[in-house]
C-alpha cells in the first residue's frame, strides 16, 4: 500500500511522549514517504533497525546543500540548502567533517570529563544554594537546569561567564521555530562576531578557542564556527535534557524513589532518561548523493530524509518490554539520543556527567521537590528545535 | 576472544572507553586505545557491547 503523503506530525499526546503517528508509522511503514513543508516528497524513517543503518551508511550525506527542514520554520531557511558555515561540522561529510572533529575529541574524552568532575560540583552546589537562598517557588529553568551546562561549556571553551547573556539571547533565537530569516541570519551573524572576538588575542588562554588558535590548524573563522556550533548545542540541549529529566521524575514519583532509594542507578537512569526523552524531537537530515536502495526502496539521490529520533527510541524491536514505560533500570543500550555515525554527539559524555551529577545533588538538596504548578501548565518548548520546558516552577 | 580497533574510523566518542574501560582507553586526541587484545570470557558479552554501541563500528570482536 502506498503511504499517504503526509508532514513529519508534531502534536505530542503529553509531555513525554513523541506524536502517536511517529509509533504507527514504525508499525506499518518504518520507512515512508513523507511531505516536507516546501512541496518536496522525501521520507521518513521511523524504526531503530533502519535509523542506525542509515546514520552508519557514508553514502547519506549530512551535507546543508541538500538539507530541508522537516517542519515549517522560516528562521531556519538561510541555513538550509547553503554550504556548511565555517567550522559547522554538523553540516560536512568526511574528509572536512573528519579534519575538524579531530581537533576536538580529545577534548571531549571520558578522561577529560573526569578531571572536570570537581569543578561541576562546586557549581552544581552553589547553584543549589542560590536557589535555597531564593526560596520556593523558584523556575528550576533559570536558576540550575541553564546556568550548570552553561558555566561549563563557557568554562570549557574559555568564553568568559558576562559574555553569557549576549550569547543566550541570540542562541535562542537561533533555535526558535518563530523567529523570521532576517532574524535568524542576524543573530548568527552576531554569534559568529561574539566568538570571533573571543577565539582573537583578547580570549581567555585557558580555553578551547585559545588552544585551536594556538594549533593553527583551523582557521579563524573555523574556530569561531565551532564556538558557536558548541555553546548553543552546549546550552540548548544540555539544559532542555536537565529540565526534562527533572520534570520527567517529578511526573513518575515511584522511578524517582527507586533513584533516591539507591544512587547507585543514577548512570543507567539517565541513560534511559535520554532514550525515553529525546529531546533532538525532529529528528536528524540526510540525503544520499546517488540513488540508493534502502529498506525495499529507491532513494533517489538529493531527496530529504528525516530519521526520527524519538521514533527510533522507542522501537520495541530493540527496547524490549514496554519502550514507552519510564524504567530506571531498563537495559537502554543502543539508544539515538546522541545520534548515531560520524555525527554522533561530540560533547555526550559531558552531558552524561553533568546529569549524572546534577540530578541526585537536587534531589538530594531538595527532598521534597514538587512541581509549583499543575503539570499541563508547564510551558513545552514544542516549538523549539530541541525539545524541553521554558520554564519549570518549582517548590519544596 | 580476539578484539580488532579500526583507528581510522573512529570519531573518539568514546563509548567503548565508556563500556570497557578495562579493554579500552583513548588518547589525548580521543582516539580509541587498545590496552588488550584479547578480552577474557567475564568481558566477552561487555566487548560485544562496545562493538554495538560505537557510532562507526570501528570495534570488531572475533571469537575463537
Ligand atoms: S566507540 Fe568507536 S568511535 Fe568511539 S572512541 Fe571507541 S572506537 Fe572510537
Amino acid at each position: 500500500m502506498a503511504s499517504d503523503l503526509t508532514p513529519h506530525p508534531v502534536t505530542r499526546p503529553n509531555p513525554f511522549d513523541p506524536p502517536l503517528e511517529l509509533g504507527r508509522y514504525r508499525e506499518t511503514e518504518p520507512i515512508r514517504r513523507m511531505a516536507y513543508p516546501d512541496g518536496h516528497a522525501g521520507w521518513l524513517i521511523t524504526s531503530h533497525e533502519l535509523a542506525r543503518a542509515m546514520l552508519s551508511d557514508g553514502r547519506f550525506s549530512a551535507r546543508s546543500e541538500f538539507k530541508r527542514p522537516p517542519v515549517s520554520r522560516p528562521g531556519a531557511d538561510p541555513f538550509y540548502g547553503a554550504p556548511a558555515l565555517p567550522g559547522w561540522l554538523v553540516d560536512m561529510d568526511a574528509p572536512e567533517h573528519t579534519r575538524i572533529r579531530q581537533q576536538l575529541a580529545g577534548k571531549f574524552t571520558a578522561r577529560r570529563m573526569r578531571d572536570l568532575r570537581p569543578r561541576l560540583d562546586v557549581v552544581i552546589d552553589d547553584l543549589l544554594s542560590t536557589m535555597a537562598r531564593k526560596g520556593p517557588p523558584v523556575d528550576l529553568v533559570e536558576l540550575f537546569a541553564l546556568p550548570v551546562p552553561s558555566i561549563m561549556i563557557c568554562e570549557i571553551l574559555g568564553v568568559p561567564y558576562e559574555k553569557r547573556a549576549e550569547f543566550q539571547q541570540n542562541s535562542e533565537t537561533l533555535f526558535s521555530l518563530r523567529v523570521t530569516a532576517d532574524e535568524a541570519s542576524a543573530a548568527m551573524d552576531r554569534l559568529y562576531e561574539l566568538l570571533r572576538v573571543l577565539s582573537g588575542p583578547g580570549g581567555d588562554r585557558d580555553g578551547l578557542l585559545a588552544m585551536l588558535a594556538e594549533d593553527g590548524t583551523l582557521d579563524r573563522e573555523e574556530i569561531a564556527g565551532v564556538g558557536v556550533l558548541l555553546l548553543t548545542a552546549g546550552h540548548e540541549s544540555t539544559s532542555s535534557s536537565l529540565a526534562l529529566s527533572t520534570f520527567a521524575l517529578l511526573s513518575h514519583p515511584d522511578q524517582l524513589a527507586k533513584l533516591t532509594a539507591d544512587p547507585g542507578l543514577i548512570d543507567n537512569a539517565v541513560e534511559e532518561l535520554m532514550r525515553y526523552l529525546s529531546v533532538f524531537h525532529f529528528g536528524v537530515p540526510r540525503t544520499p548523493l546517488e540513488d540508493v536502495e534502502f529498506g525495499g526502496h529507491l532513494l533517489r539521490a538529493g531527496e530529504s530524509i528525516t530519521v526520527s529520533l524519538p521514533a527510533a527510541n522507542r522501537d520495541p524491536a530493540w527496547f524490549a518490554d514496554h519502550p514507552d514505560r519510564l524504567d530506571i533500570e531498563r537495559r537502554s543500550t543502543g539508544h539515538m539520543a546522541f545520534g548515531y555515525g560520524i555525527h554522533q554527539c561530540l560533547g555526550q559524555n559531558l552531558v552524561r556527567m553533568e546529569l549524572r551529577a546534577a540530578l541526585p545533588a537536587l534531589f538530594r538538596r531538595f527532598p521534597g521537590l514538587a512541581l509549583a504548578v499543575p503539570s499541563d501548565e508547564v510551558p513545552l518548548s514544542s516549538d523549539m528545535s530541541v525539545y524541553g520546558v521554558h520554564r519549570l516552577p518549582v517548590t519544596w | 576472544m580476539r578484539v580488532d580497533v579500526d583507528v581510522d574510523l573512529c570519531i573518539g566518542s568514546g563509548q567503548c572507553a565508556l563500556t570497557v574501560p578495562e579493554i579500552f582507553d583513548q588518547d589525548d586526541d580521543g582516539v580509541v586505545l587498545l590496552l588488550a587484545t584479547t578480552a577474557p570470557p567475564e568481558l566477552h558479552d561487555e566487548v560485544r557491547d562496545a562493538a554495538s554501541r560505537c557510532p562507526v563500528r570501528a570495534i570488531t570482536p572475533t571469537d575463537r
